[in-house]
């Protein structure tokens, strides 16, 4: 089995998910081994065959290495509230809405989240830096789904 | 056919579709709640989508969200299953207003067959036998008092845009017409958001028989039989047969016969259900139409030996059905119960999790479940853990089978209602075949 970056960060969203604090991988010629602080509850279900998580689509992206910002004090994630496609943009060619390292204000528009032709504009509940985006441009997303990280100030 | 399904519901009628696709060849997209990410219709579909937290409101009523589910995904078809939005007409018309196929009648049919006093009028003029009552909704008490008097006593008032067994109240007299008209139409209100209501003749002591009809999109509309489905708590059936014991090979294709005429009168195409009250002497009346496909389509399954599901899905896609009325057979006898998640006696919901799980197997069994070891009964959703069907050559051995399969059931961590089944297969009126609505009060 060879692990093609969108895999891999497939991965990493499973284990951060299921709060896996170590996980090892060992096939021909590849060893991964992946370990995350914070609290863990092992996951509770044994591997099973088939899907284990549900996948809205292939993530295409590299993922930022926030799953360890994640574990920190004061760190918030912003999930998606509905499901949709999400835009860093207001519209194609323009400047993003926010950029990793931005001090954001509560109330500010972080992104958009188009469904069924509606635009909605995502706010953000705190005030603090974007430590983290995690969905790309473009990307559809399904309730719940991780789109920012902001360490509150 | 279509390119993909996307079910709009859960649990065990979301595999059942599952399964039908399966079978059509066709990719399935589940959408679920947060608290049922770990179901098995999740893990089935080949495509899941993360709609909403637990609450209904929220998730699988969220019309939003399940059409971007299906936008997300570029599902071109949605399966609403039975309950949630199966018969919402509006979700019907936004589905298609999307470009994605809803699988079930036009809305226009929804809309009629849903509001009950419509419906009634509807069927008056497709000759459909009805039982004598007001021909829409009353505008006051004046008006329900005049036309009780005119129908005669017993009469029972019901909610316009009711089912599940709410907005129902009988009148024995005139006496108590007002303080029951009142209480109808808060409980309406309360429930439907509406509270039209209308009067109808109430029968003591009638059975409900349903038949199931299946329409093409083509000019083909056939029935299936009938379903017996007197045994009902506070209207929720419980236990269901197909044939019934109380109708003839004659009195069933003329019951067939008027519920195909029903269908076509509202212009059906998909799978749907007449339900009509019969009386002692073999007088039927049209009580409602179910637009969707039932819980209890598995014993009609059975012994006919038709895919209902798949049926649905093909006749959506523009398919012909591919059978006339004399293909269909009704050979045997089936019973299915309904293994909730509740007390036995108290009927109290019992979710929490399922240690111990294991179904029986053997000669004309079928179980449709989501449920397996370790799973979560969830508070927020109905009770039924399982449906339990079985297939006999005549109704004894579908009695004897369906006894041996519940005492052959382990489902331990919760409490079901196991228990009342065997009773009421033990009962001595039940095995005659001697039973009415009101049958489930000896138990109560």
């Amino acid at each position: 089995m060879n692990l093609n970056l969108s895999e891999l960060k497939e991965l990493f969203e499973l284990i951060a998910e299921r709060n896996i604090t170590e996980f090892e991988l060992e096939e021909e010629g590849v060893k991964l081994r992946i370990k995350q602080g914070g609290s863990a509850t092992p996951a509770l279900t044994g591997l099973l065959p088939g899907r284990q998580a549900p996948a809205a689509s292939a993530v295409e992206a590299v993922l930022e290495p926030a799953d360890e910002a994640d574990a920190e004090e004061g760190v918030s994630l912003v999930t998606a509230p509905m499901v949709g496609t999400f835009y860093l943009q207001p519209e194609p060619g323009a400047e993003p809405f926010a950029r990793k390292g931005d001090r954001i204000k509560k109330g500010q528009i972080l992104c958009i989240i188009e469904a069924m032709k509606l635009m909605n504009e995502i706010e953000s509940d705190l005030s603090g830096e974007l430590v983290a985006i995690y969905v790309e441009n473009g990307q559809p997303v399904q309730y719940g789904d991780k789109l920012f990280a902001i360490r509150e100030s | 056919m279509f390119k993909k399904v996307l079910i709009a519901n859960r649990g065990e009628i979301a595999l059942r579709i599952i399964s039908a696709c399966k079978e059509l060849a066709v990719p399935t997209v589940a959408v679920y709640s947060e608290v049922d990410a770990h179901s098995l219709h999740v893990r089935f579909a080949d495509e899941a989508v993360c709609i909403g937290p637990a609450k209904s409101a929220e998730s699988y009523l969220n019309i939003p969200s399940v059409l971007s589910a299906a936008e997300i995904t570029g599902a071109d078809a949605v399966h609403p299953g039975y309950g949630f939005l199966a018969e919402n007409a509006h979700f019907a018309e936004v589905a298609e207003a999307c470009r994605v196929r809803f699988i079930g009648p036009p809305p226009r049919a929804i809309r009629l067959m849903g509001d009950k006093a419509l419906a009634r009028a509807t069927m008056m003029k497709a000759k459909v036998p009805v039982l004598p009552g007001s021909t829409s909704a009353l505008e006051g008490v004046d008006e329900a008092v005049e036309t009780a008097q005119k129908i005669g006593f017993p009469v029972m008032l019901k909610a316009s845009s009711g089912g599940g067994g709410k907005g129902l109240r009988v009148v024995e007299n005139e006496n108590d017409i007002g303080k029951a008209f009142l209480a109808a139409q808060k409980e309406a209100e309360a429930a439907f958001g509406a509270n039209e209501i209308y009067v109808e003749k109430f029968l003591p002591s009638p059975r409900h028989i349903e038949i199931q009809i299946m329409a093409d999109k083509h000019g083909t509309t056939v029935h299936l039989g009938e379903r017996e489905c007197s045994i009902q708590r506070r209207h929720q059936k419980i236990l269901e047969e197909a044939p019934s014991a109380a109708v003839s090979e004659r009195l069933r294709e003329k019951m067939g016969r008027v519920a195909v005429s029903a269908a076509i009168a509202v212009g059906y195409h998909g799978a749907g259900t007449v339900e009509f009250l019969l009386d002692e002497d073999d007088r039927f009346y049209f009580m409602e139409m179910n637009t969707r496909i039932q819980v209890e389509h598995a014993v009609t399954e059975m012994v006919t030996g038709m895919d209902l599901v798949k049926d649905q899905i093909r006749v959506a896609a523009g398919e012909e059905l591919g059978y006339r009325q004399k293909d269909i057979d009704v050979r045997g006898a089936s019973i299915e119960c309904r293994i909730n998640a509740e007390d036995p006696v108290t009927f109290m919901p019992s979710p929490g999790t399922i240690h111990v799980f294991h179904v029986p197997g053997g000669p004309g069994v079928r179980v449709d479940t989501a449920a397996h070891a370790e799973c979560e009964v969830q508070p927020h959703y109905d009770s039924l853990i399982a449906k339990l069907v079985v297939q006999g050559r005549d109704r004894e051995e579908a009695i004897e089978r369906m006894k041996r399969c519940l005492q052959l059931t382990v489902i331990e961590g919760v409490k079901t209602t196991i228990p009342l089944h065997l009773r009421i297969l033990d009962d001595a009126d039940f095995r005659a075949g001697r039973y009415t609505t009101r049958f489930l009060e000896r138990f109560a």
